[in-house]
């Protein structure tokens, strides 16, 4: 059967050599290198949930009387979108499974990609020649967040609706051009006419996808036309490449690891509610919630927000800059600055401009591993911030103190762990050549 | 069902068949591996396992009105894929031969081939006589022709028009109306409470369009100057755009303190950030990251009705770069 | 005949209790309230603040505030308040019954609203979520969780009695502002009642509700269930360096 399958693809293709190298294609194994895997199949798990829930939702924010299944929304005039989802919810058999596993899919889809750019970031894989991987790693870590962003925000219930006008000023405070760019958005000026739900909602399920599927397939391209990185080792060095074959070794791990992602992500689905915009009620404009936040992976811009102090700046009568720029649009801004900038930088301080099949370990390169600890410092106060509302709310600490401590940390936190983590690991190091003849990187990360 | 159960039967009890000697005997590509038994066996076991749970889903899926479906079916996918996951993950320990293989990187150049690229590219533009003149032309045709087929892009909004954004359904005489539709009369305003206003015929669903409505206590009343109490505070009412002007959300707290000294002055409060206006000064802003006062709503009294009288004080919404200040 | 005797017995029996409870009210008003709501009930403000040192004493006028004001304060446990410039925080009522009883007549003899009469049952609980999403949601939260507002926090209201709901709405207290009939009528109030009764325990089918908070549980799910099993998982499947 299998003989017949491998003689019709070569007649018919002429895979037979493609089948033959990437049967044996060589995986340098270390767990650490499936992070990006576990993106990648919580990708996939979107993307097929994320069917799913198109085959139910209405992209249609006119209004309606809910008179459906769930008793304490009756009689609420609610968007048809907002009903669908809750139709969906309360009536389509499997319906709050699947939606509930694609939230959850998306949230922990970013965590993966988190950890999996920490990796990189710390073990240097970003080096020459896997700068054009870790570029589009990086724009596909945007899209993501933009892509998550869309994607709860199309529900147009209150949480999200809140969020949606939060997003509209942040373009808005943009110097010179914001509100220019917030009304091409958004077609008019907020909430915008009712074509920008249909706008949102193609972004989200179709030219997103496309470009975050794209990217990720040339990532993929990328890596095996280089080959993946490694640790070094005894028979891995800069020329050789080790580990276990596509297949028949490798391919069970990542199928283990494909369903194992799709089983914590079901079994969150169906075990953990998220998002029970049923309870959220419909979004208005002249309404607002309390304890209202956006999902994880933008916690950093609400802390962005929240910890500026309450200026416009202006010239002379003229608003220059608003004050929501600097905690959501140039804060993102010099963080994923920063992390495009990284691999140049790093080359021109340290002149090394190599050709790297092998990876650091961490503590090999302290100075670096020191400025990524000091800039996860920074994004990390920011990101606390956010949530300082229900820390007074829950242990009764106030909330201006917060706001004061965590500008102190974000200014200070990031100095104070970059000299600690480079002592710490300077002496690491010293103690390891000192306790081994030919330093071997030989132990665990 | 039953031609499932025979192909089933067929697949599975295939076992090992010798291989048939081979016409030239090639070397090994996957290196011989004592079989682990006792592993097949877990594996067998978590694949019926998997089975079992996966048919649980489909049992559970069909059976209408389960309380706690969501659970059941969560579960029973979730541990189906779990126990997928440990069949594939002991199978590639104890089911499949493990080793470690090695292979030398690619190259990390190819210096011939793009010699040769280079030489294809050169060689192919020795036919022209103006390689510059031709190199400009198609550059600046190729510019313009992008711009052109980015232009409609400005077609998404009214992005050159900003105005827009000044425009709201408040002017003189308009009637504020409550979210149940009457008329906000200036007796029904009590102290320390708050109303939420709405323009007359026009739409709620516009950030211009909502107001919060208080009375000041008159002793407290500090209106900026330029503001006659008489137009902007008739009676100590006052009246505010309900959006903040930090970044858009509605201004839905009213502090309101029944003994001060104890407590707290009173303040609109926006629940996003924590801006904290003073509805006794204007609108000005107390704490949060507001960079700029509530806009104000002059009112006047018209027959007991409150209606606008006039516009904002100022821009209403989150600032941009056409606020200006005064 | 003989009902009437009885009638006229019970309602002088009565007012003989209410007499004697009223005498215990003004006692017990005067062991723990009349420091900070004065003696006459007239308040102590700022401009006549007496006791010094650790004993601040200061409160606002209790004349007029009713059964429902006083009812409200010390079934929820914020009065008596020991620090009058401290948030009232909810705890267990400091009075036993009879003694609460005693306190509420005797406020109550000062005038003001009674204990106000809610039906939850009466109300929508639809028409209770738009008002309570348009009154009370920003301070408290969208299903009562409660919250913040600037400088103080904002109780949630899962403990709260459909009667105390009612009292809170009438009263306003601490920097909660005041709804009266004229904005809230006691239709509308059975059911914004009858919303946040439900509100305690609401559909919950998408399974563990986290509090109902939202983004932050969420998130703390995210990275200490899915992200711990995931790197766990991970680190079972693949192998460490090799030597």
């Amino acid at each position: 059967m299998i003989r017949g399958a491998v003689r019709y693809l070569d007649r018919r293709a002429g895979a037979a050599p493609l089948l033959r190298k990437a049967l044996r294609y060589v995986f340098p194994d270390h767990w650490s290198f499936l992070l990006g895997e576990i993106a990648l199949y919580s990708f996939l798990v979107l993307v097929a949930t994320g069917i799913f829930l198109t085959m139910f939702f209405e992209p249609d924010l006119s209004k309606t009387v809910y008179h459906g299944e769930y008793a304490p929304l009756d009689g609420v005039h609610v968007s048809k979108a907002y009903r669908s989802v809750v139709d969906l919810s309360f009536r389509v058999k499997a319906g709050l499974l699947m939606r509930q596993t694609h939230h959850w899919a998306a949230d922990v889809f970013i965590v993966a990609i988190v950890l999996h750019v920490a990796r990189v970031f710390f073990t240097g894989a970003f080096r020459k020649p896997r700068e054009l991987v870790y570029y589009i790693g990086v724009v596909m870590l945007m899209l993501a967040l933009l892509e998550g962003y869309l994607g709860y925000s199309l529900v147009d219930d209150l949480l999200s609706g809140m969020g949606l006008a939060i997003g509209y000023s942040v373009a808005m405070s943009i110097p010179f051009v914001g509100a220019n760019l917030a009304l091409l958005l958004w077609g008019g000026p907020f909430p915008g006419p009712p074509s920008f739900e249909p706008r949102m909602y193609v972004a989200h399920v179709l030219l997103l996808p496309i470009a975050i599927g794209t990217l990720l397939a040339l990532h993929i391209a990328l890596i095996v036309a280089r080959h993946h990185t490694q640790f070094a080792g005894r028979t891995r060095n800069e020329r050789r490449v080790s580990g276990l074959p596509m297949f028949p070794g490798y391919a069970p791990r990542s199928i283990a690891l494909a369903f194992a992602v799709a089983a914590v992500l079901v079994l969150l689905g169906g075990l953990v509610q998220i998002n029970p915009i049923w309870l959220w009620g419909p979004y208005e404009v002249a309404q607002g919630t309390n304890g209202a936040q956006p999902d994880w992976y933008l916690g950093w811009l609400i802390g962005g927000l929240r910890l500026m102090p309450g200026v416009d700046v202006t010239v002379g009568g003229y608003t220059l800059v608003p004050n929501p720029f600097w905690g959501g649009a140039l804060f993102p801004l010099l963080v994923f600055g920063f992390l495009f900038a990284w691999p140049t930088v790093e080359r021109r301080i340290t002149g090394d401009d190599r050709h790297h099949n092998l990876l650091d370990r961490p503590r090999d390169n302290p100075w670096r591993t020191a400025v990524g600890c000091a800039f996860a410092t920074w994004v990390a106060a920011v990101f606390f911030a956010g949530s300082a509302d229900r820390v007074y709310a829950s242990f009764g600490i106030p909330y201006a103190p917060q706001i004061w401590f965590w500008r102190a940390v974000a200014l200070v936190g990031p100095v104070a762990v970059f000299f600690l983590v480079r002592r710490f690991l300077g002496e690491v190091k010293r103690d390891e050549a000192a306790a081994s003849v030919s330093p071997g990187p030989a132990s665990q990360l | 069902m039953k031609w499932l159960w025979s192909a089933l039967a067929l697949l599975l009890g295939r076992g090992r068949r010798p291989a048939a000697p081979a016409a030239v005997e090639r070397p090994r590509i996957v290196p011989r591996q004592p079989p682990s038994p006792r592993g097949e066996n877990w594996v067998l076991l978590l694949l019926v396992l998997a089975t079992v749970a996966a048919g649980a889903f489909i049992a559970v899926y069909a059976i209408d009105r389960l309380p706690a479906q969501t659970q059941l079916l969560g579960l029973a996918l979730g541990l189906a894929f779990a126990f997928l996951a440990a069949a594939a993950a002991v199978a590639s320990r104890f089911v499949v031969p493990v080793e470690e293989v090695s292979e030398p990187y690619p190259e990390p150049e190819h210096p011939a081939e793009r010699d040769e690229v280079l030489q294809i590219v050169e060689e192919s533009g020795e036919r022209m006589t103006r390689r510059r003149l031709l190199k400009v032309a198609a550059g600046g045709a190729g510019m313009t022709l992008g711009t052109a087929l980015v232009a409609p892009v400005a077609s998404l909004g009214p992005a050159l028009h900003p105005d827009a954004l000044r425009r709201t359904p408040w002017r003189r005489g308009v009637r504020l109306m409550n979210s149940s539709g009457r008329p906000l009369r200036l007796q029904d305003i009590e102290e320390k409470a708050f109303y939420t206003a709405f323009p007359e015929h026009a739409s709620h669903d516009e950030l211009g369009a909502p107001l919060v409505v208080v009375r000041v206590d008159a002793s407290r009343l500090d209106l900026p100057d330029g503001r006659d109490p008489e137009r902007w505070a008739p009676d100590g009412v006052v009246a505010y755009s309900k959006i903040c002007t930090h970044a858009g959300c509605a201004v839905a707290l009213y502090r309101a303190p029944l003994f001060e000294p104890t407590s707290a002055s009173p303040a609109l409060v926006c629940p996003c950030h924590y801006s904290t206006f003073d509805p006794a000064t204007g609108g000005g802003v107390l704490f949060g990251p507001a960079g700029r006062p509530l806009p104000q709503l002059p009112l006047e009294v018209d027959g007991g009705d409150l209606r606008a009288g006039g516009g904002f004080s100022g821009p209403i919404g989150p600032s941009w770069w056409g606020v200006r200040r005064r | 005949m003989r009902t009437l005797a009885a009638v006229l017995a019970a309602l002088m029996l009565a007012g003989a209790a209410s007499a004697a409870d009223t005498a215990r009210g003004r006692k017990l008003y005067f062991s723990a309230c009349a420091q900070c709501h004065g003696p006459d009930l007239r308040g102590v403000d700022r401009d006549a603040r007496v006791g010094a040192g650790d004993n601040l004493a200061l409160g606002p006028s209790l004349r007029g505030v009713g059964a429902q004001a006083a009812d409200f304060y010390l079934r929820t446990g914020y009065m008596p308040l020991r620090d009058p410039t401290t948030q009232p925080r909810r705890t267990h009522p400091k009075y036993s019954e009879r003694d609460l009883h005693a306190l509420v007549d005797f406020v109550a003899s000062f005038g003001g609203p009674g204990v106000p009469r809610v039906h939850p049952v009466r109300g929508r609980t639809g028409l209770g979520l738009v008002l309570f999403t348009e009154h009370c949601a920003g301070c408290h939260q969208v299903v009562g969780e409660g919250g913040i507002v600037t400088g103080s926090r904002v109780p949630s209201l899962e403990h709260a009695t459909a009667t105390q709901i009612a009292e809170a709405v009438r009263v306003g207290p601490y920097v909660m502002p005041r709804f009266s009939e004229r904005q809230i009528s006691p239709r509308e109030l059975d059911s914004l009642v009858r919303y946040v009764l439900y509100a305690r325990d609401p559909d919950d089918r998408g399974g563990w509700g986290l509090g109902h908070l939202g983004p932050v549980p969420e998130g703390i799910v995210v990275w200490l269930f899915a992200g711990a099993a995931l790197l766990v998982v991970a680190r079972l499947i693949g192998e460490g360096l090799k030597r």
